[in-house]
């Protein structure tokens, strides 16, 4: 692996800026993939995601997503010292308080790499929970937190042994941790919201809820969950150093009312909740968008020391906005209640939007705070903005192949919000990191308030063809293409070389580890009675089911999918039809709610609430106990 | 009941040391028992039931299950969860806590909650792996959390999201009428409402079952030879020794022997007893449908409003059977207890018309 190295400097600054946002806004038409062997496939991409300065300011450590490593930098000359290399897709880092050691999160390996900082080199390697995304070590040293995004928790490990203590309940999806300055509680935020806390007929039409999750770092105790109405995805927190301002990025959706309101505009606010002493008593959720301007997917945050700015990576806008934070503490005093949906809100203390590179997401200051460093992700490199001027300053580049495969084409496609309507969103506004989002929508292909549906997740869909739930889609390109263009942009859509990248890109989409399945893929009793109730063809009264009746029939082959269409019971008033695509049962258990409308909030309650003519399978004749273990067995899937 | 002197000693001894117990009257002859001033919660002073089925101590919060929601005192201030805040039924049934994470379990009529920091998530017999809605008793042992319901006990591993159910099909259950469950790391019990204890050894996976020699009848042939009784309402598991409620009298066992109690050889007010929990090896109290009772291995105190004419009543038994009535001014709300939880030398005390607070006075 040949690691090169630029730093551009000077007019080639200008120069870079001005390419990279004509390219930015092109359609497709800028650098193409040369022809090589690699371009379907993936080039050597380091993918930087997220940034962190070490204590004494003289190291920027970079934590590579794609290439598995942590690449460090000379923080004055920003040249490579080492690059570490660590587990599978890594996502999130923190360096112990003292700086000697250096957390990493691999999220596909359910691991923690420990990071010796002075031998720059892997020491240890720890166990967690399932798809690890974010870590914290505590003031004292002595208990290291882990979000755990699968597994929808914390998990508290002995910061010097690795030995896990307990799991925490967070919120689902749980990714981010930040420590408050004065090291007494742990914020944890998560991507996706939380499963209605009240059951109603409407559960798959509430508004999402989300939280931020407060532990007692001595006591690893939940203390509080701040309540996020509305809210879908939540990204990273900050504190200013007095420990008085906190700020969390996150998507607050409108799925309660058809896309078609897109057009106008503000169908999908981004937005920061800010909290603490310097806000009052309750949270405030403000809005980052302008008419024509949206602060698309935010991601990263940071508050420069001297509390003035509030910097906010806007990773489907591919900028960085910046709040004046006099400005915005004194509108939200004198405008009391919500102005979420307010667009002209921002500009009374959004004072910039700096155009960084593709998928900008991990931010830092350098140690005097004159510079933010921003992690572009699709891009390989790392803008340096001189945060007086709130212009960027410098463009590092991490030796990523100077070439663009079709595969990263498509990959910058999927994450810019630039093609949509006025740049409101993108395919990972609602597949976030190229998952789904957990909430259902009002795509009105046939009215407002018709057809209902449940985003899904995409990983392994090349295959499964037709796609959507009425299956009217034969193939990817028609499914992102015509339709995407018709119900979600709004807007001219992507020229044919573009959606070819795009199509590349979401078929090269495999499947995260299955976290259920056991070492060696054998099963446990209850997997294995499961399956065999998955296969069955006769029921417990010893009468044959129907061919179109078992599990194993419509949901066949290793995808759970013989890609046809049937009336399993579930059609609504709001459906159209009630004929449904089977669906695909790729890591099922990852992504409630369930059936076409997300109406059921669990595995258990498509049979349970939904399936009361036997419609969906017969299971009718299933105890309790037989019902849990075809559950235990789909989770296998 | 028979007694040896090296177990009379070890019992004086360990009552002794035990923070629940005081000072006993000075002089009067009578043994050391805790006496209590009871403060009384009902819907006068904030409680959103009079009706407590169960009560949970967690550290300075006190939280109790009611008829008509669940409710936690915190800073003097009683504040209500109901099905609005997603709680899965009005009525509580049962609480435990989990002390590694401080999150709450209710077990209600209507499935189990999870209280986590304010949050509630629910679990029923729809929308999850729960054996059933109706949760008569739950219990935390490290990561599982075990679930008595009207049909079978159940284990929610809370870490894989697994559900292990354990009824008539795999257990020497007779009947699934699960009313109370205890664990622990090596042993779980299950108190079945009809068909006995069950005890399983989590190393093992061994299932053992503990039935009434004397089969169904009402009538005790072998006292200390068994469990007292098949329809067990209520189980607690302390220090190795299982305490063991029923509505026909209550027990003791170690392991290899069973210690019975009923109303005509022991302090028991009733044999009718709702709820028992141990304190440690020797000493437990007992919720009875007329008063709250207290054994220290030895000796036993009786607390509630007289029978006759409600007024606050103590009595003692000691340990060759003298009853001795001590002067008090308060006794919990009602003589119906249905559970108790220890806050230190302090407890609380759930009962059909409202919940107690007995604060120690002869410490």
């Amino acid at each position: 692996m040949i690691r090169r190295f630029q730093i551009i400097t000077g007019a080639g600054i200008k120069v870079l800026t001005a390419a990279l946002l004509a390219f930015s806004f092109s359609n497709g038409g800028a650098a193409r993939a040369a022809e090589t062997g690699a371009e379907n496939g993936f080039l050597d991409y380091a993918s930087p995601l997220e940034l962190l300065l070490s204590p004494d300011g003289a190291r920027l450590y970079v934590l590579c997503q794609q290439s598995d490593e942590v690449r460090v930098l000379d923080a004055s000359t920003y040249s490579v010292i080492k690059t570490v290399t660590v587990g599978r897709v890594p996502r999130g880092f923190s360096l112990s308080p003292d700086g000697a050691r250096l957390f990493v999160t691999n999220a596909w390996e359910d691991t923690i790499s420990v990071i010796d900082t002075r031998a720059l080199t892997v020491i240890d390697t720890w166990p967690v929970g399932a798809e690890p995304s974010s870590v914290v070590e505590d003031r004292a040293g002595k208990r290291l937190f882990v979000a755990n995004r699968i597994s929808n928790d914390v998990a508290v490990l002995d910061a010097q042994t690795g030995a896990e203590e307990k799991r925490i309940l967070a919120g689902r999806g749980a990714s981010y941790l930040t420590l408050s300055p004065d090291g007494s509680r742990i914020y944890a935020t998560h991507i996706y919201p939380n499963p209605p806390r009240v059951h109603t007929e409407m559960d798959n039409r509430t508004a999402p809820e989300s939280e931020i999750t407060v532990i007692d770092a001595a006591r690893a105790v939940v203390v509080d969950r701040i309540p996020l109405h509305a809210i879908a995805g939540v990204f990273h927190l900050a504190f200013s150093s007095d420990g008085r301002l906190g700020a969390v990025a996150e998507y607050h959706p409108k799925n309660l009312i058809p896309i078609a309101h897109l057009e106008h505009g503000g169908y999908f606010d981004y937005t920061l909740t800010v909290f603490g002493a310097d806000v009052g008593k309750a949270p405030v959720e403000i809005p980052l968008d302008e008419l024509e301007r949206y602060a698309s997917r935010p991601f990263g945050v940071a508050i420069s020391p001297d509390k003035s700015r509030i910097f906010v990576s806007c990773g489907g806008s591919e900028m960085v906005t910046v709040i004046d934070v006099p400005k915005l503490l004194l509108y939200i005093h004198v405008h009391p209640g919500a102005f979420t949906q307010d667009l002209s809100a921002s500009a009374k203390y959004v004072v910039a939007h700096i155009p960084v590179g593709h998928d900008a997401r991990g931010l830092t200051f350098s140690r005097e705070g004159r510079s933010l460093f921003v992690a572009n992700r699709l891009d390989d490199t790392i803008s340096v903005i001189d945060v007086r001027g709130n212009r960027v300053v410098q463009t590092i580049k991490l030796n990523g192949p100077n070439d663009i495969s079709k595969l990263r084409q498509g990959e910058q496609t999927f994450y810019t919000s630039r093609q949509s309507f006025q740049g409101q969103i993108g395919c990972a506004t609602c597949h976030i990191d190229s998952t789904f989002d957990g909430i259902t929508w009002n795509l009105e292909p046939s009215g407002f308030g018709r057809d209902i549906v449940s985003n899904k997740l995409i990983e392994g869909i090349k295959d499964t063809a037709p796609y959507k739930w009425n299956g009217g889609n034969p193939n990817i390109p028609t499914e992102c293409g015509p339709r995407t263009e018709k119900y979600f942009w709004r807007s001219e859509n992507y020229d044919s070389l573009t959606l070819a990248d795009l199509t590349v890109y979401i078929r090269s989409l495999s499947p995260r580890p299955n976290r259920w399945k056991l070492p060696g893929r054998e099963q446990t009793p209850a997997q294995e009675r499961g399956q065999a109730i998955f296969e069955r063809s006769v029921d417990k009264f010893n009468k044959p089911i129907e061919e179109y009746n078992r599990c194993s029939y419509c949901h066949s082959g290793p995808l759970g999918t013989n890609h046809k269409l049937f009336d399993v019971g579930t059609r609504k008033t709001t459906d159209n039809s009630a004929l449904f695509k089977s669906a695909q049962l790729i890591n099922i258990a990852l992504h409630a709610p369930y059936l076409h409308d997300g109406s059921a909030r669990t595995l258990e309650e498509i049979w349970t609430v939904y399936n009361p003519d036997d419609k969906h399978g017969r299971t009718n004749d299933l105890t309790k106990d037989e019902l849990n273990d075809l559950i235990e067995y789909l989770r296998t899937r | 009941m028979k007694m040896d002197l090296k177990t009379l000693v070890i019992c004086a001894v360990l009552a002794a040391a035990a923070p629940i117990v005081s000072v006993a009257q000075a002089g009067s002859g009578v043994p050391k028992m805790p006496i209590f001033r009871f403060e009384n919660f009902t819907t006068a002073n904030g409680l959103p039931d009079n009706h407590v089925y169960s009560v949970l101590v967690d550290d300075e919060r006190i939280w109790a299950g009611t008829d008509n929601g669940l409710a936690l005192y915190e800073n003097h201030v009683w504040k209500t969860y109901t099905t609005k805040d997603g709680l899965a039924h009005r009525a509580v049934l049962s609480l435990a806590l989990d002390k590694r994470t401080g999150d709450v379990w209710a077990g209600t009529m209507g499935g189990l909650s999870r209280i986590s920091g304010g949050r509630i998530d629910t679990y029923t017999q729809l929308n999850s792996g729960l054996s059933n809605d109706v949760v008569y008793g739950v219990s935390v042992e490290g990561e599982n959390v075990w679930v008595a319901t009207a049909a079978g006990g159940c284990k929610l591993n809370t870490r894989t999201g697994q559900w292990t159910l354990y009824n008539e099909r795999n257990t020497p259950m007779n009947e699934i009428w699960v009313y109370g469950v205890a664990a622990k790391p090596d042993k779980v019990y299950f108190a079945v409402w009809g068909s006995g204890l069950l005890e399983y050894t989590q190393k093992t996976g061994r299932w053992d079952k503990y039935d009434d020699p004397d089969g169904e009848n009402e009538i005790v042939l072998f006292k200390d030879q068994g469990l007292i009784h098949e329809i067990v309402t209520s189980v607690s598991y302390v220090d190795n020794i299982v305490w063991a409620a029923t509505y026909f009298g209550g027990s003791r066992y170690d392991g290899r022997y069973w210690h019975n109690f009923l109303t005509k050889d022991s302090g028991l007010p009733s044999n009718f007893i709702n709820f028992i929990k141990g304190v440690d090896a020797d000493r437990a109290w007992f919720c009875t449908d007329k008063g709250l009772a207290y054994y220290d291995g030895l000796n036993w105190a009786v607390y509630r409003p007289s029978l006759k004419d409600g007024r606050p009543e103590m009595t003692v038994r000691d340990a060759v059977g003298k009853v001795t009535s001590v002067a008090v001014t308060t006794a919990p709300t009602h003589n119906y207890i249905l559970g108790i939880d220890f806050q230190g030398s302090n407890i609380w005390v759930a009962t059909a018309k409202g919940l107690s607070h007995g604060i120690p006075q002869n410490q």
